[in-house]
């Protein structure tokens, strides 16, 4: 890569011919005021404020916009000199934050902005606070309507285009733009349509000042009085890194945080906006139902129910179901519970997946960052627009980048970029196994080509037949070995996209049924045939908790939803925010979560609530606290001892890959989707004010809920 | 220059479609353009669109953003930067007055002010007749006879109060006054006839060649 000399602050640095010279001067340690420039999003110049000095050059530089490679040196040959904090520079600035502050209103008391707005900070750096030199009437420009997550004061627009880049380029959605011009410029969306992204909430944090702010946040707390805890989100199973921001005992915003490998900087809507739901609905006590009707109840009293039910049920009677939302810890506690219960009906694929084995088998192996160096991709019956919004802004960037050719059997959808829609039909996919379908080949010539499963498409009765084909696609195209090495290890383009963020954690610790157990469908049937008399429910309200028959079905979450409403005792729960847990992405990449309040009323910690109840059924757990839990999960499972880590991508032997799915007859069913809607997709989410808005107004369908 | 903004709903035509014509030749221009490349021709298919109505409409900018490929709210960016594209409907004749410096400083108040008269109070309103509507516009290039007026596609210079009046009444009737000065002048020569180059140019002389050796 070819380089040049810069002296940039007196300083000699060797700078890339590729990158801007705002970038060589922060390689330089210099500090660039900017509004409109961002790393990920193309370059628009349009701020001025990112000013520098050229010695020499006539007028100043627009640092964000001059490539490194256009900058010669002076003519005796000494390396060009760029001064970033001259007065030059400085007055240039200066005059830039003026003009900025001419029609900005000064209103940062009532905007919730205020306290991290890059105007208001940059303003102390730059602004002449001495005196100002404009007299006129402020311009005033009309709110728009852009849906019910993102609140416009547009007044306070400085015309950056971030938010119309960020639609663009990395939603995909272009549905903002810039009507009229000069002054009259007018940030809005086509009509004052709602935006129709699920990252619409980023273009929040993208902008530099107040105009676009969270709507369901406003005037509800201020930056500094809010409590920062670093966390990972469940609302999909990618494991997106986020920021919980809470003030007391209420979770009031959720915020992403920087993660290259997962979520770079974006987190979905769902994830930033269900928050909200974290508050409503909950269980904040124990409650058993007499005679038909749930009481509240102390735990001491929902205890002795469930013993006194347990020990009157043979262990082949009873059965336990893990839902999407919980972390290792309660898993593993609930798994040796009912080891020590001699239970095997055990299960934690609620949607019937036909998912387990070796890891490699039910992982996205490629990896995130992973998908950016495919070539081919195919997708069966996923559409990682809802199943994972981010993962899908990563394949757009992929195809923004290098053009991958991107194929999808399964309903049509518009996924933002182009793909070849091959029907919905899964003879279309065996025609691609058997290499009668054109797109065989293309996969076969790719260098790095990939498929991707959604989780609906392995859940159908047929699933392990799909899974069967998918692998043979596999294996004939050469996706699984050596072909190319992207990062580490080589190349594994064999992709489940789960949906549920407990799911990998829950088959890595193996919660599936044991020798002669049952899965979910079987436990169903065994309970309405009365096959089935004890059900323990820890957060699985996903299935059809409606029809259990006569079971006594024991529930322990955190929302009132469909799986607490037929439970005959309910045990509260903690939510995401409100414990210490482990989450494995879809990736195998164990993440923690953290805690940023505590589980409001008497609710408790899951795995707490599961090892109190062991002593009590006289079956103590051998872990007093975390760390020996973690202890007792990394000895089962010893990659969870490496947070932050996802595992390495290929593994090329070929007892794993063979061993995957069954053959067997496909149905002549459809390929649908994995959800019917994106906002209300679990628990916390239904219980959210935001997301039914969002539903309501977006309009993407709503999932039904499980009839009561 | 103000607002742009689409005219309000009620306003709006239910639909837009190309005059066949129109529409061969859009298919002609979109084809000047690089696949991939087809949104260049958004602005001469908004300007034949304009042509062809008199204004751009809401259903126009769709159908023109669905023939190119293009999100709708491109479409609507380059409607409303632009001030050549009519956002609202206007009359059969479409009055353009300049005032820009030159043309205001020689009286282009005056010229509003019949505007005002005799079309209506305000700009970018149709007359009560339908006929008529009238807009400032910058500069359009013939400050030598300014003041002046554009209708359709001609200049109508050198005006007055009067004979603004006068040339809405003509157009209004039916009539069809000649463009150009509107005062007896012949193009932008000074008022009262040529005062210069009265004789005829001789034919220039060939340039003597420079002696070899001359340029030391």
């Amino acid at each position: 890569m070819p380089t040049r000399k810069l002296i940039v602050d007196g300083k000699e640095i060797e700078a890339d011919d590729s990158v801007t010279l705002l970038q060589a001067c922060e390689q330089a340690g210099a500090e660039i005021p900017r509004f409109c420039y961002h790393e990920r999003l193309s370059v628009a110049g349009n701020c001025r404020m990112c000013l520098v000095e050229w010695v020499g050059a006539p007028k100043p530089q627009a640092s964000c916009a001059l490539q490194v490679r256009d900058i010669f040196p002076n003519k005796d040959g000494t390396p060009a000199k760029i001064n970033t904090t001259s007065p030059y520079a400085r007055k240039a600035r200066e005059g830039v934050m003026e003009f900025l502050l001419i029609n900005h209103p000064l209103d940062c008391p009532i905007c919730d902005q205020g306290g991290e707005c890059d105007l208001q900070d940059q303003a102390m750096g730059y602004g002449r606070a001495a005196f100002h030199r404009f007299n006129e009437n402020k311009r005033a420009v009309e709110d728009k309507y852009m849906g019910p997550l993102i609140k416009t004061i547009m007044t306070r627009c400085i015309q950056c285009t971030r938010c119309v880049r960020f639609a663009t380029e990395v939603a995909g959605v272009p549905d903002l733009g810039a009507t009229g011009r000069g002054e009259d410029m007018e940030i809005t969306t086509y009509l004052e349509k709602a935006f129709a992204s699920e990252l619409s909430g980023n273009v929040v944090d993208l902008c530099p000042v107040g105009a676009l702010t969270s709507k369901p946040y406003a005037f509800n707390a201020r930056p500094w009085e809010l409590r920062k805890t670093e966390s990972i989100d469940v609302m999909d199973a990618q494991g997106s890194n986020i920021r919980v921001d809470a003030r007391g005992s209420q979770v009031m915003r959720v915020l992403p945080r920087l993660n290259e490998d997962v979520n770079e900087e974006w987190i979905s809507d769902k994830a930033r906006h269900a928050c909200d739901g974290l508050s409503r609905q909950r269980l904040d006590r124990p409650y058993v139902r007499v005679n038909g009707k749930l009481k509240p109840a102390t735990w001491a009293e929902a205890f002795a129910a469930i013993a006194a039910k347990i020990s009157e049920t043979s262990p082949d009677k009873m059965a336990a179901v893990v839902g999407d939302l919980s972390a290792a810890e309660e898993i593993k506690a609930l798994k040796d519970l009912m080891g020590a219960l001699s239970v095997t009906n055990l299960d934690c694929r609620q949607d019937g997946a036909k998912l387990g084995g070796p890891r490699q088998t039910y992982l996205f192996n490629t990896g995130i960052a992973g998908v950016e160096a495919a070539d081919a991709i195919l997708l069966v019956g996923a559409n990682p627009r809802w199943d994972a919004p981010v993962l899908n802004a990563r394949i757009r960037k992929t195809w923004l980048a290098t053009g991958p050719a991107i194929a999808n059997i399964g309903p049509a959808v518009d996924l933002t970029y182009p793909v070849m829609q091959l029907g919905d039909d899964l003879s279309v996919l065996e025609a691609i196994a058997n290499g009668s379908h054109a797109f065989a080949k293309t996969l076969k010539d790719a260098a790095r080509p990939m498929i991707i499963l959604g989780a609906g498409t392995v859940a159908r009765a047929d699933g392990a037949a799909i899974l069967k084909l998918a692998a043979r696609i596999a294996g004939d195209t050469g996706m699984i070995g050596p072909k190319g090495t992207p990062a580490e290890g080589g190349w594994n383009g064999f992709n489940i996209l789960h949906t549920a963020a407990s799911r990998v954690g829950a088959l890595d610790l193996g919660f599936v049924p044991g020798a002669g157990g049952r899965d979910v469908a079987a436990i169903v049937d065994g309970a309405q045939k009365g096959a089935i008399d004890f059900i323990y429910l820890l957060g699985a309200d996903e299935f059809d908790v409606a029809h259990l028959g006569r079971a006594f079905v024991v529930y322990q979450g955190s929302h009132g939803d469909a799986g607490a409403h037929h439970a005959d005792v309910v045990l509260p729960g903690a939510a995401y925010t409100e414990k210490d847990g482990l989450y494995v992405n879809f990736e195998g990449r164990v993440q923690q979560a953290g805690r940023a309040v505590f589980p409001p009323g008497e609710a408790r910690e899951d795995w707490a609530i599961i090892r109190a109840l062991s002593d009590v059924l006289g079956r103590r757990l051998p872990y007093d606290n975390r760390e020996t839990l973690r202890a007792a999960i990394i000895k089962d499972a010893p990659h969870f001892a490496k947070i932050g880590e996802a595992p390495v991508h290929a593994d090329t032997k070929p007892a794993t890959w063979s061993n995957i799915g069954q053959a067997g007859a496909l149905d002549s069913q459809k390929l649908g989707q994995t959800f019917a809607g994106y906002y209300q997709t679990n628990p916390i989410a239904r219980s959210s004010e935001t997301m039914a808005r969002c539903a309501k107004e977006i309009g993407q369908g709503v999932v039904q809920m499980a009839a009561e | 220059m103000s607002l742009r903004r689409l005219a309000p709903p009620d306003m709006q035509p239910a639909g837009f479609a190309f005059s066949a014509d129109n529409a061969a030749w859009a298919v002609k221009e979109i084809a000047k353009y690089p696949q991939g490349r087809q949104a260049s021709a958004v602005i001469a298919l908004l300007w034949r669109g304009q042509e062809q109505e008199g204004w751009v409409t809401h259903p126009m900018i769709e159908s023109i953003a669905q023939m190119l490929s293009m999100p709708f709210i491109r479409v609507l960016e380059v409607a409303t930067f632009y001030t050549m594209f009519n956002l609202v409907p206007v009359g059969t004749y479409l009055v353009q007055v300049c005032t820009t410096t030159p043309c205001w400083l020689a009286g282009s108040d005056a010229v509003m002010d019949a505007c005002k008269k005799h079309i209506h109070p305000h700009p970018h309103t149709v007359s009560a007749d339908g006929k008529f509507s009238w807009m400032e516009v910058e500069c359009l290039g013939a400050c030598v006879n300014a003041p002046m007026l554009q209708m359709g596609k001609d200049f109508y210079e050198d005006l007055t109060g009067p004979i603004t009046e006068k040339l809405i009444a003509d157009f209004r009737a039916g009539k069809d006054p000649k463009p150009g000065p509107q005062n007896k002048r012949h193009t932008s020569e000074p008022e009262g006839g040529a005062t210069t180059l009265l004789e005829d140019v001789a034919k220039p002389k060939k340039p003597s060649k420079p002696k070899p050796g001359a340029a030391t």
